[in-house]
């Protein structure tokens, strides 16, 4: 996994609610295999009309935002399904970051999985930031997670809270698995001890 | 005296292995469900050539791409489906672990199985690679949905890293009104809390009215917690639940059982523990209820009317609302009875089960459905069962399209069973989300005996007023 330290990045604003991962990703792609390419069906239903044609108004269709590597979103991003497909899928179409003021919780925890960083920042925040987005020919923002704080232009707009281990993981690219390893023998001494007590399990 | 805990503290101490520098709590997992599309995890094990810990506290289950026509490769829609199942049958056997496929009578929706066959029990902690795992909950358990590097993780180590979510009550009061289902109930708190209120928190929900209800319909509210934004819901197991598990075929026996019966009348939260947030609901409120945008708390009762967005002030929730009503093909100040119906599903891991059946055959029968119905039995036991009643020949008779095989069906579509672009179909399942049931489909949640009530009348009906006829 890329470690996440830095990110200095064209950001693109949805303004809506509750983004469900059947809108990030429909389920009609979830059969596909992790080595194909799943950014090409990002938020494939709100891109794309029936007949195949872009929707003009979707921000990632207006050229401003085409690049954009950091979403900025409405409240419960990500609710919905627990598929990893919709965090694959962003992480595919080169997105790094999301930003809203809450996100669903299985897919806030697939997040750090696969490198991508959700922040979460205040409504008030959230807004003022999508307004800036839009007003501004090069919409780029800095996202620190070091420091923890969210930059426009050069001025910090906020400092923003995550849990300790999950901000080691993504500074370090840390691989769950081994990391858990580590701690075989406590799992050991647990499951002996866990078993001879509740013997139905 | 020890400080009082709630269920979720409880379950949570006694599965917590270590706890890291930063905080988290490396969690004992008891049981775990695989489906097709753990094929993602089972490649990340491959790749790093581990083997599955404990190959007997997972089951996997074919239930989201199988076809509903039939238990045959032939009934496949597609063969591309078919491949993803074989994929599961090979990793199950490749990592010994229990396979229920095609032609065997425990198969079905994984979380209508888990708590039939007894695997899902009080006390334990329960995942699976879906989000509405949270329905176990329902027997007193910690249960919730992982995503597939989760479910590597819990294959290769049977534990996850977990930061202790929050806590929060909905307790609800009075006694339940004639003709509410759980459906209704729980489409009710998902109203009164929102689509993001439980965020970040674990449900418990409790009082005269939750203790009142079966196993079947505990479930159905529990299955909606994740509706509600919350990682997990769960119930205190009570004598309801004991007499609901005993004898069934993963559930302790003999000695066991009376050791478990200990464990578990224990469990239950101690008077005076402390939530994060505590919601009371008077239930005496809570009226059928349907959906009619593309949220979940998108709910309404049966009684009103389609809102109308002039009469929002804040412009972006004007606009949100316009937007969904224009998905929805739905004009502001229609009544919702006024709104005619294409499609009607009775199924989902919500309201597949007998009681489920049950209630929308009590509507069925002696009437003739005049739109496309089709119900899906939630297992292959349930679907038995359903026909040793009569069930089938009530829906069958009343027009009704019973399906011979269980699954998801078309809660999501994804093995074939769709409903058409701007099409409308009245669901038993837990979400309206855009696209949910097949492009531009259009979908209103309600409970089952009122998915029944507008088969046979072709529009949104208020059961009340069918059954009182
Ligand atoms: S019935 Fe629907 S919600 Fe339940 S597990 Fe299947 S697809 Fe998911």
């Amino acid at each position: 996994m890329i470690p996440f330290k830095i990110l200095k990045a064209l950001a693109a604003p949805i303004n809506q609610d509750n983004i469900d991962t059947d809108q990030i990703l429909p389920a009609r792609f979830l059969m596909m295999p992790r080595d194909q390419r799943y950014g090409t069906y990002l938020f494939r239903d709100l891109r794309q009309d029936n007949n195949g044609l872009k929707i003009p108004d979707f921000f990632l269709n207006q050229k401003k935002f085409a690049e954009a590597q950091i979403i900025v979103a409405g409240r419960n991003f990500g609710c919905g399904s627990s598929r990893e497909g919709a965090v694959f899928t962003l992480v595919d179409s080169g997105f790094r970051s999301v930003i809203a003021p809450s996100f669903g919780d299985i897919f806030y925890n697939n997040s750090f999985n696969n490198g991508l960083l959700p922040v979460v920042l205040p409504e008030t925040l959230v807004k003022k930031l999508q307004q800036f987005l839009i007003n501004e020919a090069t919409p780029e923002i800095t996202i620190d997670l070091e420091t923890q704080q969210v930059f426009c232009e050069a001025t910090s707009l906020a400092k923003f809270d995550i849990d300790p281990h999950r901000r080691e993981r993504l500074l370090k690219g840390l691989d769950m698995i081994d990391y858990t390893q580590q701690f075989r023998e406590a799992i050991n001494r647990y499951e002996n001890d866990y078993l001879a007590d509740k013997k139905w399990l | 005296m020890t400080k009082p805990k709630t269920l979720l503290d409880k379950i949570w101490e006694r599965h917590e292995i270590t706890i890291n520098p930063a905080g988290q709590s490396l969690l004992f997992i008891d049981r775990h469900f695989c489906h097709e599309l753990s094929f993602h995890a089972f490649n990340m094990l491959e790749k790093r050539k581990i083997r599955v810990r404990h190959p007997s506290r997972t089951i996997a289950v074919a239930d989201h791409y199988t076809p509903t026509t039939g238990e045959k490769a032939s009934d496949f829609k597609s063969s591309d489906r078919f491949e993803l199942y074989n994929t599961l049958k090979k990793n199950a056997l490749n990592h010994d672990l229990d396979f229920l496929g095609l032609g065997d009578q425990r198969r079905g929706i994984i979380h209508v199985i888990g708590p039939e066959q007894g695997f899902s029990l009080p006390g334990t902690i329960i995942v699976c690679g879906d989000s509405h795992t949270a329905t176990h909950g329902a027997l007193g358990a910690l249960a919730f949905g992982i995503g597939a590097s989760d479910v590597s993780h819990v294959l290769a180590t049977q534990t996850l890293w977990q930061p202790k979510p929050k806590k929060m009550r909905v307790i609800l009061k009075g006694s339940r009104p004639p003709y509410v289902s759980a459906k209704d109930i729980i489409l009710s708190i998902i109203c009164h809390i929102g689509a993001a209120g439980g965020t970040g928190h674990v449900i418990e929900y409790a009082g005269p009215i939750i203790s009142s209800l079966s196993i079947e319909e505990r479930l159905t509210v529990c299955n909606m917690s994740i509706e509600a934004g919350a990682r997990a819901g769960m119930i205190a197991p009570d004598e309801t639940t004991y007499n609901w598990i005993q004898g069934r075929p993963h559930a302790p026996k003999n000695d066991t059982w009376r050791e478990a019966l200990i464990a578990w009348t224990q469990l239950g939260t101690d008077e005076g523990a402390v939530f994060d947030k505590e919601h009371e609901i008077d239930g005496q409120l809570i009226t059928p209820m349907v959906t009619w945008g593309t949220s979940p708390e998108d709910a309404l009762p049966i009684t009103g009317h389609v809102p109308d967005p002039l009469k929002e002030t804040n412009i972006d929730k004007r606009a949100n609302l316009e937007r969904k009503l224009d998905y929805m093909g739905l004009k502001p100040g229609t009544s919702l009875e006024d709104i005619t119906v294409d499609n009607v599903f009775i199924g989902s891991c919500t309201n597949s089960r007998i009681e489920d059946l049950r209630e929308a055959a009590a509507v069925a029968k002696g009437r003739a459905a005049c739109v496309r119905a089709i119900v899906v039995p939630g297992s292959g036991l349930i679907k038995k069962q359903a026909e040793n009643e009569g069930l089938d020949r009530i829906f069958i008779e009343a027009g009704f399209d019973w399906r011979p095989a269980a699954g998801c069906s078309m809660c999501v579509g994804v093995n074939g069973d769709l409903v058409s672009p701007r099409q409308r179909c009245v669901s038993t399942s837990n979400r309206n989300f855009r696209g949910r049931q097949g492009p531009d489909a259009r979908t209103h949640l309600t409970g089952p005996a009122m998915a029944a009530a507008a088969a046979v009348t072709g529009k949104l009906t208020d059961v009340r007023s069918l059954r009182r006829n």
